[in-house]
């Protein structure tokens, strides 16, 4: 139905060219040139992506409509809503842009289907973090939904999680970082390196944490744990009384004036940052980037515990069959071809298939970037804005270093409307 | 009965009748828009909300059901109390501020300046800054009242303070002022309407029997002025337990209100838990309004 709309829409000067240029370069080289052997502006899809707004990107949907011809119609969403619109309304999409966490909740519901492995032109150039989760032969798996325990299924219709690598992905992933806390460099006035730190009595009045409750507790634990105050059998999955203990010792703090806000919103958190409201906060990577690029110095903090690492897939809606379902494969081999991880690369998140990436990336972005070496000439960032001088490393070094020491993936736990209870309980209090 | 009625009336003849029935429609039809209106928009989603609050509910699902959870769980909750007893009180606080103020201009309007044209210009005057959006009004107070924002900056330069003062942002005083700064208006809108309408004569009248201005003030002007200022009361309370976005932004999301429960509920999904906190507000909001109009007969001024 949407495609003889956008097919009828579509006749405008615009699209004459671009499919007599499609048609150009079919007469070159028979789709050679792209790599890819449909050329979609001849017969238009649209396909519809809704996502937790990361990698909601217009210049991904532009790029994507150049080289496949596939119009990417994107939604943008907070998690939550993501995870209700991807369960309740699951014909209004044919691609879920989601976090492994938002996932685990709703593949088991049936309205996603599982990818084969064959069919995946990139499957082996996946890093292992996604397949086995371990990101050298010897790294240990990390706490809390590590994207791998919910990356395969065992069968085509089964929504069961498989322990095991299979054929059957439940998502192609994406996108993916290790989140610290931000601090402001000058204002801190000593070194920081541990979570604990962000409790110290110094900084009264100047920390602020993320009010949102999945990943917000998250980062609570990681500060409890790091300060004694307690060890946790799983971060991302507590026990009651593992939550009732966290909560409280928030709500202690909060009466105790250690918080000077709670932030929703990244730009929320980049304001708190540059204007010195606060010098130690949980924070993005992009907002740390953000600070930054307003001359306001801001590091993103390696601490000893390690990082609180998320990651993002590409699903495929149940309904998708057809010449629609060979789009999406073809458009998710697309993703994983290098353009969009040199991309999402150059934004400070890693891609899913590095050594393509790297391919699209210059060997001093991909040294700065990737393996954690000084910038030999300026950063630039996708738009072309200075990021970086040269000279610059990344805070917290290489690839390996950063997703090395992963001590606790995004998760959604098995309590979680206690837990969301007793979050806002916390914020009230 | 209606029927029997309609039926010997319409015995005489057919075309009487007709004409009857239209006349005894007439009203009815002449109401009928409002009551769609209000009846479509208005009673049907109170009742859906009241529906909902008895459901049953996970992350993504609502479960049409009769579970009275939601008003246990809210009800038994420190956090609600604690959070109704803080909206109260950001009430109270700003209704008393708003009203001195709001009367003092509206006063001031109404009775010094002279002329009607200088009436109203000085009337736009003040409803120029609600132009602007109320989240902008709102937020242009951060740069204002910051840790290194114009007023800490102006007082430690002075040397009036050695360190910035903290509570000057992210703190209660922060909300009442950002609430007093948005809802003074709609007290002095109300208030200068009704002192528009005193008849001046009562004024001389109190002057010739020897009332100082205090007293014409206390005796004459108050008391009449007393259903605007119901009216506008009922506006700003209202506005400010419904209130949830000046709370998050100017406490910093440290302080709660009965309306940011339920936004965080709704963000989670949790439809209604959320459902049963309108409930119980709108409750507690129309005690209070009706608490006013026991009061006050604001018909007068209407």
């Amino acid at each position: 139905m949407t495609r003889t709309t956008t097919g009828q829409k579509g006749i405008s000067r615009r699209s004459l060219l671009k499919t007599g240029a499609a048609a150009a370069g079919l007469a070159a080289g028979s789709g050679a040139i792209t790599g890819f052997p449909t050329i979609w502006a001849q017969n238009p899809i649209t396909l519809r992506q809704f996502g937790t707004g990361v990698s909601n990107l217009n210049a991904i949907a532009e790029k994507c409509k150049e080289d496949l011809g596939i119009t990417l119609e994107m939604t943008a969403t907070d998690s939550d809503a993501a995870a209700q619109r991807a369960v309740t309304q699951p014909d209004s999409y044919d691609i879920a842009d989601i976090e492994y966490w938002i996932a685990k909740k709703v593949f088991p519901a049936g309205v996603m289907q599982p990818m084969e492995v064959y069919r995946l032109k990139y499957y082996d150039k996946i890093v292992p973090l996604f397949i086995d989760g371990k990101l050298t032969p010897d790294s240990e798996i990390a706490q809390g939904t590590a994207p791998h325990t919910v990356g395969f299924v065992e069968a085509q219709g089964s929504a069961t999680f498989a322990t095991e690598p299979t054929d059957w992905l439940t998502m192609v992933p994406t996108i993916y970082n290790a989140d610290t806390l931000g601090i402001r460099p000058d204002l801190v006035g000593r070194e920081i390196t541990t979570w604990a730190d962000i409790m110290d009595p110094a900084f009264k009045g100047k920390t602020s944490i993320l009010n949102i409750p999945s990943i917000g507790i998250m980062d609570a634990a990681m500060i409890m744990e790091a300060m004694g105050e307690i060890t946790y059998a799983d971060k991302g999955n507590m026990t009651t009384e593992e939550i009732d203990k966290t909560i409280e010792f928030l709500i202690k703090a909060k009466a105790d004036g250690q918080f000077r806000a709670f932030w929703k919103s990244f730009d929320e958190s980049v304001n708190l940052m540059s204007s010195g409201e606060v010098v130690i906060q949980s924070m993005w990577s992009p907002a740390v980037a953000a600070v930054r690029a307003k001359g306001i110095p801001c590091v993103y903090q390696p601490l000893k515990e390690g990082y609180r690492a998320w990651g993002g897939g590409l699903g495929l809606a149940a309904h998708l069959k057809g010449a629609r379902l060979d789009a999406a494969y073809e458009y998710i081999d697309w993703y994983l071809s290098g353009w969009v991880g040199a991309y999402l690369n150059r934004q400070g998140y890693y891609s899913a298939a590095m050594e393509t990436a790297k391919e699209y990336m210059s060997e001093d972005e991909w040294g700065y970037w990737v393996e954690g070496k000084p910038a030999e000439g300026d950063i630039l960032a996708p738009d072309g804005k200075v990021m970086e001088k040269a000279g610059a490393v990344r805070d917290g070094g290489s690839f390996e270093e950063r997703m090395g020491k992963v001590a606790c993936w995004n998760s959604v736990m098995d309590e979680d409307r206690y837990m969301v209870r007793r979050w806002n309980e916390f914020i009230a209090s | 009965m209606s029927a029997t009625a309609e039926h010997s009336i319409a015995e005489p003849t057919p075309g009487m009748k007709r004409r009857v029935s239209l006349a005894r429609l007439a009203p009815y039809l002449q109401a009928a828009p409002l009551t769609l209106i209000l009846g479509a928009f208005l009673v049907a989603p109170i009742l859906m909300i009241v529906v909902v609050s008895f459901w049953d509910y996970d992350f993504a699902r609502l479960y049409p059901d009769f579970v009275t959870y939601n008003y246990t769980e809210t009800l038994g909750s420190w956090v609600t109390w604690k959070t109704y007893l803080n909206t109260l009180k950001f009430s109270a606080i700003v209704w008393a501020l708003t009203l001195c103020i709001g009367f003092w201009v509206a006063y001031f309007l109404a009775f010094h300046i002279r002329t009607t044209a200088m009436q109203i210009v000085l009337f736009l005057v003040c409803t120029v800054p609600f132009l602007t959006s109320n989240i902008i009004r709102m937020i242009s107070w951060i740069p204002v009242l910051g840790r290194n924002g114009l007023i800490n900056a102006a007082l430690v330069e002075s040397g009036l303070v050695p360190a910035p003062l903290e509570w000057l942002l992210y703190s209660e005083f922060a909300v009442v002022l950002a609430m007093v700064h948005l809802y003074t208006l709609f007290m002095v809108v109300p208030i200068f309407n009704t002192l528009m309408r005193i008849d001046r004569s009562l004024i001389e009248a109190a002057r010739d029997a020897g009332a100082n201005g205090w007293q014409i003030l206390w005796n004459v002007i108050i008391p009449l002025a007393k259903p605007g200022m119901a009216i506008g009361t009922i506006f700003v309370v209202t506005l400010v337990m419904a209130d949830f976005i000046t709370v998050q932004v100017m406490s910093g999301g440290q302080s709660a209100s009965v309306a940011l429960i339920m936004k965080n509920q709704m963000s989670l999904l949790q439809y209604p838990a959320a459902a049963a906190n309108a409930v119980v507000l709108l409750v507690l909001v129309l005690l209070l309004v009706a608490g006013i109009l026991r009061v006050v007969d604001i018909r007068k001024e209407l």
